[in-house]
């Protein structure tokens, strides 16, 4: 439905006597509606093959013999096409098929969750008839029963669409609900033992056009009309799916995929679904924690900034502002972000920052190479993954990719070391050693793959194992980027790191993709000072905290004990570092360590903006307020500025976001009114090429929030399509309120004026110098296997651990290996081994997995049961575990 | 009396001692057609098909040589045989799938032939455990003897058979539900358009789907001519056919009878044939076509067995038309016979076997039964005439015969039919269930 662009092939058909626009190849149904004529339905669903099933689309279209009944979703268009909807032959259909929907619906409306945005009761009340003729009994099931773990099924309620088998089947590639028995006695249920054990599970609940589905976290928690919504992009991943954030009484309740052209389609994984359980988490930290005596107590702001700026003057003071340190920050919003940055960098001085925790790419490969958007992928000749199991890591970028590749045939080149969630749809696999990305690649571009990948490939690069350094994915990345006309996607995953490394939150580099030397005397200008030359990134952070280098270490939402690939170096670091602050919403393994915990406020607590891995700006909404007294980040660094004698110079959001398009280059024109506008609501990727013009046509204030504002022009929400967004009132705050004067100083003008403040030329984006990459493998050793260390969506990390409903989701893992590494120790695929490494023993399943090369083992990053961030030390080329028989 | 002497074409070798075996098929002329097929050439089948003017013999009688026409060009395209005959009181397919399946397997060859399949599939009923171990065996048989798979019969031209079992789902004689189930998946009907799985068929390809006893009539056509097919019936229904009469009659059975010549009357009646009605009683209801078949009353008697005379007739459908010789299994009712009960035992088994898939069929079809049981057991209401019409009309609109439909496929409106057949024919003996709370033949 949101397919905009007319295209060359229009055609024009004839619906109820109005003609209208239509373009080739799309159903009556689609164009009717784009013309503002609404034709009812259940299991059409614009992001899926139609089917035809419900048959409440039921319209007359013209054929050699008269006008025949044909359901308007499967019909494509044709020119000189002509279509009644409104006749008295298809109303008495429509009342026709909706009083068969209800014969056997058992309206238990007033205890069901959809009661108040089903479709089935709104399109009963529109078009069906006022009261059943049917007086026998109706089918009854068993209520509900449990799909899956988060997705229940009531029976009952059921009609039978093939919405959610289609999308399991379609979308998500998991087809493990299906159609059992026929007539009125067909179910919707799993095979057996087979539970819906999909990523993407939540969505079928999204979709259901009654109550058959129901989210378990959900399940009788709230009433539609009792709910308020705002618009906001999810942050649990780096992909930035478009999200309507719903609450109740202050309590989120509830998120729903909004759909998203260019990023989500509407979709949403689970984690992001349902990790606002976190965020209602009794768990979260609502005021500032002290250490007095070892314990953690309760303390004021007044007196916790207090210590927090005096640990940071001490440490400037008796070791120079190195001595202060900044891990993390890929939480925050880009305001935060560049609050922190212009603290760490301008105020305290010191470049020792960095939002990624060891486990992403270098700063100036993601910000110096060509960027692709998801879009991109759709079209490009050939797709290269060169980076983690993106299934596991950016869910929702899976689909998107899965669909270029069996929607658009476009062709998918797997550079891995064993198998992934993408490696199925793969036409080429690159099977690589860990770590020799670069030398396979070689190899294959030479052999021929050079061809396959045509004039415009996309890489999606990130990170293959935590288990090794970035070099050998990173040299890799060279080679591709020889190639003329190809362009790379981050496959980074933290929710913002790509905020982050914008915001300048990384060594070496300043806001708006600035190299720090380029940029310099730009930020001087406007700052007032930069540091004078480039820090330390995380590891070299926590060596030099574990060398007793560090006087105060930041941990801006960032827990390295668990998170940090080399658990010993992170507990040294902690150790090490003299003062410890941890700007958190929970106690973790880490910032219950810390000297001092300031309490943060998180998704849905904060407006703001956000960065996802395409560069694409959007925008963030506050739909309930955080715990207690707990802070946006942006005012903590702001208050903290004012304890070290400084001052960050903003007051506000929009002071902060002004500030951002003025000095941080790559966010150029970008200002907020901009971003509010409806022909940018999807968000805009930065840097906007020159000469692009964007819509600044200023929206009304209610624009601005979810459900009234898709209503106008083309892009109205269809209540079926996505049940429970546009029934839903929409009370949020305005992501940025309107302030004309503001809008004003941020336009165009004011950013020559920013190139006249600072005296000289905006600084130039920053390129990767790919000619000082270069890595060799690591030689195996023979007797050991080689680590490699991906990540599961389900993890340790707080947010799964923080939402009861995802929590049981993260599993205790098996360790993979090549079958003749089995073989050779005498151990059956499903058997248990001893596990040695050089820091600890333990016993684990072992898995025959032949895609792995032999001499490696896989196993999972912060998952239950084993440790095994304590297995990796990151100052080596490569990390080695042996297995014996237990 | 114009029940005709000709000789029998399609059953013509049923009751031969071991009649499905490779031995007695080739000892009475088996395999000829195919060898002569070959000889001739595919153009010149398919032309001798088109003289014969054989109408398809599953239920639709769509002319079984310009549905080979249809055949869109492409590589490869497959040969489907339909054999999942399920309905009831239809039993011709199973007498030819157990008496005498080689000369399916023979007819099979020469149309793949003729239509240049790169594979045909025989889809075989579930519950015909012998007869899909006949045609196994027969398959098996005419492999040995190189009638079938490589080379076949030195011709250069190859072939591979393959025979598939259904699993006991009715809608699977459908034919793109038997396409989705011969795919491995579940025995959904496809939606129209395509209307034809000749422009896209199996796993994509064109196919062309044909009946078993379409196919039976192959081999004898290419034989002895088309012409000599064309001879026999008259108008566009030519050749014999096989009726399978069953209900009140005296002798039920399958007869080969030519076509249009007999009239119902005939095959009711005839000595040779069901021989009258039991006790001597009077036909009720005849069911001209198979149990989705607009019902006959004895005012029909005289209507020919013939495909267009069946369905010009002056027929009970309350939108106008006839009805139809559909499989051509005729079941004949007597007076003793409760109509409410026959409509609601037919209701019902088309209730059972609904796929589930589209909305008026999985709910009307159930809704109908659960109707026309409570008038039949007493607990009918006067509007309950009313609304069998009213579900009846939002599942076939308008009610006429043939019918446009709201379903995906003929299922849905195969339940609708006998129940307005019913009300149309003997709507005072439904009111006399409603009046008297219950069945006056009880």
């Amino acid at each position: 439905m949101s397919d905009t662009a007319t295209p060359p092939d229009a055609v024009t058909i004839t619906v109820d006597g109005k003609q209208i626009e239509a373009h080739k190849g799309e159903m009556v149904i689609a164009a009717a509606e784009r013309a503002g004529i609404y034709i009812p339905r259940f299991c059409y669903h614009p992001r899926m093959r139609p089917v035809g099933m419900c048959r409440m689309c039921l319209v007359q279209i013209k054929g050699p013999r008269g006008f025949q009944l044909q359901p308007a979703c499967y019909v494509p268009v044709a020119d000189g096409q002509e279509v009644v909807t409104t006749s008295p032959e298809v109303k008495k259909v429509q009342d026709g098929i909706l009083e068969f929907l209800l014969v056997n619906h058992p309206l238990d409306c007033p205890v069901c969750d959809k009661g108040g945005e089903c479709p089935l009761q709104d399109q009963t009340f529109a078009y069906g008839p006022g009261e059943t003729r049917f007086v026998e009994e109706k089918r009854h099931w068993e209520k509900p029963i449990a799909l899956s773990d988060v997705v229940l099924i009531d029976r009952e309620r059921c009609i039978q669409c093939d919405r959610c088998t289609r999308f399991a089947d379609e979308v998500a590639g998991d087809p493990l609900i299906e159609f059992m028995s026929r007539g009125a006695k067909t179910e919707v249920n799993t095979f057996p033992d087979q539970p819906f054990a999909s990523y993407f599970s939540g969505n079928t609940v999204q979709i259901c056009p009654v109550g058959a589905l129901l989210a378990k976290p959900y399940r009788f928690r709230a009433r539609p009309w009792d709910l308020e919504q705002v618009e906001s992009t999810c942050t649990q991943c780096a992909v930035g799916c478009r999200v309507a954030v719903q609450s109740s009484n202050d309590d989120l309740t509830r998120y729903l995929g909004i759909d998203s052209d260019a990023v989500n389609h509407g979709w949403l994984c689970d984690k992001g679904r349902f990790s606002y359980e976190a965020v209602n988490s009794d768990d979260r930290l609502g005021r500032p924690l002290v250490k007095r005596g070892g314990e953690l107590v309760q303390t004021t702001w007044a007196d916790a900034l207090d210590a927090a700026g005096e640990a940071i003057s001490a440490a400037v003071s008796s070791a120079g502002s190195g001595s202060v340190a900044v891990i993390g920050g890929a939480r925050l919003a880009n305001e935060d972000q560049y609050a922190w940055a212009k603290l760490a960098k301008c105020v305290i001085g010191t470049d020792n920052v960095d939002a990624q925790l060891g486990d992403g790419l270098p700063a100036e490969v993601v910000l110096g190479l060509p960027r692709a958007t998801i879009d991109d992928c759709d079209t490009a000749s050939a797709i290269v993954l060169l980076g983690p199991d993106v299934k596991e890591e950016l869910p929702v970028l899976y689909l998107r990719l899965r669909r270029a590749a069996l929607e658009k045939k476009v062709p998918l080149v797997e550079v891995a070391s064993g198998r992934t969630g993408m490696t199925r749809y793969a036409t080429t696999v690159v099977p690589c050693l860990p770590s020799d990305q670069a030398g396979a690649l070689r190899k294959a571009l030479a052999g021929g793959l050079r061809d396959q990948l045509g004039g415009n490939p996309v890489v999606v690069l990130g990170r293959p194992s935590l288990a090794e350094p970035a070099d050998g994915v990173v040299a890799a990345a060279a080679l591709l980027a020889d190639i003329p006309g190809v362009r790379f996607l981050s496959a980074l995953r933290r929710g913002n790191v790509h905020g982050a490394l914008d915001m300048g939150l990384a060594p070496g580099i300043l806001p708006g993709r600035v190299a720090l030397d380029a940029g310099r005397d730009w930020f001087t200008a406007f700052w007032g000072s930069a540091p004078e030359s480039g820090g330390l990134d995380t590891r070299g952070i926590l060596e030099a905290a574990a060398d007793g280098r560090i006087g105060t270490l930041v941990l801006l939402g960032a827990d390295p004990v668990s998170d940090f690939p080399d658990r010993d170096l992170a507990q040294r670091g902690l150790d090490g570092a003299r003062f410890v602050i941890a700007v958190d919403a929970f106690l973790t393994a880490s910032s219950r360590q810390a000297d001092l915990v300031l309490p943060a406020a998180m998704f849905a607590e904060r407006p703001g903006t956000t960065t996802n891995l395409e560069g694409r700006v959007s925008r963030l909404g506050q739909k309930v307020t955080a715990p207690e007294v707990a802070w946006p980040d942006w005012m903590i660094a702001a208050e903290l500025a004012a304890r070290l004698g400084g001052d960050l110079g903003f007051l506000s959001l929009d002071g902060i976001w002004d500030e951002i398009v003025r000095v941080a280059p790559a966010y150029a024109g970008i200002n907020r009114t901009t971003l509010g506008t409806r022909g940018h609501r999807d968000g805009i990727v930065v840097p906007v090429p020159e000469g692009t013009v964007l819509d600044t046509e200023m929206p009304p204030a209610t624009d601005v929030t979810v459900g009234q504002e898709r209503d106008a022009g083309e892009g109205e929400i269809d209540p079926v399509e996505t049940p429970g967004i546009a029934s839903v009132e929409s009370h949020g705050v305005p992501v940025q309120a309107h302030d004309p004067a503001a809008a004003e100083t941020a336009g165009p003008a004011a950013e020559s004026d920013a190139e006249a403040a600072a005296g000289r030329p905006r600084p130039a984006l920053i390129e990767w110098d790919r000619a000082a990459s270069g890595t060799t493998a690591a030689k195996p050793d023979a007797y050991a296997l080689r680590l490699v260390v991906g990540r599961k969506l389900y993890d340790n990390g707080v947010n799964v651990q923080m939402s009861p409903s995802l929590a049981p989701l993260a599993k205790q893992p098996v360790l993979r290996v090549h079958p003749s590494d089995l073989d050779r120790l005498g151990v059956k695929s499903g058997g248990v081994v001893r596990l040695r490494s050089p820091q600890l023993t333990t016993t684990i399943t072992a898995e025959a997995d032949p895609t792995l090369p032999r001499g490696t083992a896989a196993l999972p990053f912060n998952v239950p049961g084993i440790e095994v961030a304590a297995m990796i030390d990151a100052s080596k080329p490569a990390n080695e575990i042996a297995i014996e028989t237990p | 009396m114009p029940l005709t002497d000709v000789d029998r074409i399609t059953t013509r070798r049923i009751g031969n001692a071991d009649s499905w075996t490779l031995r007695s098929y080739l000892d009475n002329g088996g395999y000829a057609g195919l060898r002569k097929a070959l000889q001739i050439g595919r153009e010149a089948v398919h032309e001798e098909v088109n003289k014969a003017n054989l109408l398809g013999r599953g239920g639709a009688g769509f002319e079984a040589g310009r549905k080979w026409g249809m055949l869109r060009q492409a590589d490869p395209t497959y040969l489907v045989i339909n054999g999942d005959e399920s309905e009831p009181a239809t039993f011709k397919d199973h007498m030819l799938i157990e008496g005498d399946p080689h000369q399916i397997i023979e007819g099979t060859l020469i149309t793949a032939f003729a239509i240049g399949a790169a594979q045909a599939f025989i889809y075989i009923r579930g519950e015909f455990a012998l007869g899909f171990e006949r045609m196994q065996q027969a398959l098996n048989e005419a492999y040995e003897h190189g009638a079938v798979g490589h080379d076949i019969f030195g011709s250069g031209w190859s072939i591979d058979v393959v025979i598939h079992p259904g699993a006991g789902a009715y809608i699977c004689g459908e034919e793109t539900a038997l396409l989705e189930s011969l795919e491995g998946k579940r025995g959904f009907p496809r939606i129209k358009p395509p209307y034809y799985p000749a422009a896209i068929g199996l796993y994509g390809a064109p196919t062309v789907v044909n009946n078993v006893e379409t196919m039976s009539n192959i081999p004898w056509i290419v034989v002895n001519g088309g012409d000599a097919f064309a001879a026999l019936g008259a108008g566009r229904s030519t050749g014999t056919r096989i009726f399978a009469l069953s209900g009140h009659v005296n002798q039920p059975g399958n007869y080969e009878l030519e076509m249009v010549k007999p009239t119902f009357r005939d095959i009711i009646f005839d000595p040779r044939c069901g021989n009258g009605i039991r006790n001597g009683n009077e036909v009720k209801i005849i069911i001209p076509g198979g149990a989705s078949s607009p019902w006959f009353g004895p005012q029909h008697l005289d209507v020919p067995l013939g495909q267009d005379e069946v369905g010009k007739a002056d027929g009970v459908m309350p939108g106008g038309g006839g009805s139809m010789l559909g499989s051509g299994s005729i079941v004949v009712m007597d007076e003793t016979t409760c109509p409410v009960r026959a409509a609601w035992r037919l209701v019902r088994f088309f209730e059972r076997e609904s796929c589930g898939q589209c909305t008026p069929c999985r709910e009307g079809t159930g809704w109908l039964s659960k109707i026309l049981y409570r008038i039949e057991t007493g607990s009918g209401r006067r509007e309950d005439l009313d609304l069998l019409y009213d579900i009846s009309d939002n599942i076939i609109p308008g009610m006429p015969w043939p019918y446009p439909m709201t379903t995906i496929c003929f299922l849905g409106p195969s339940a609708a039919v006998p129940t307005v057949s019913a009300m149309q024919m003997f709507r005072d003996e439904f009111l006399v269930h409603v009046k008297d709370g219950g069945c006056p033949y009880e």
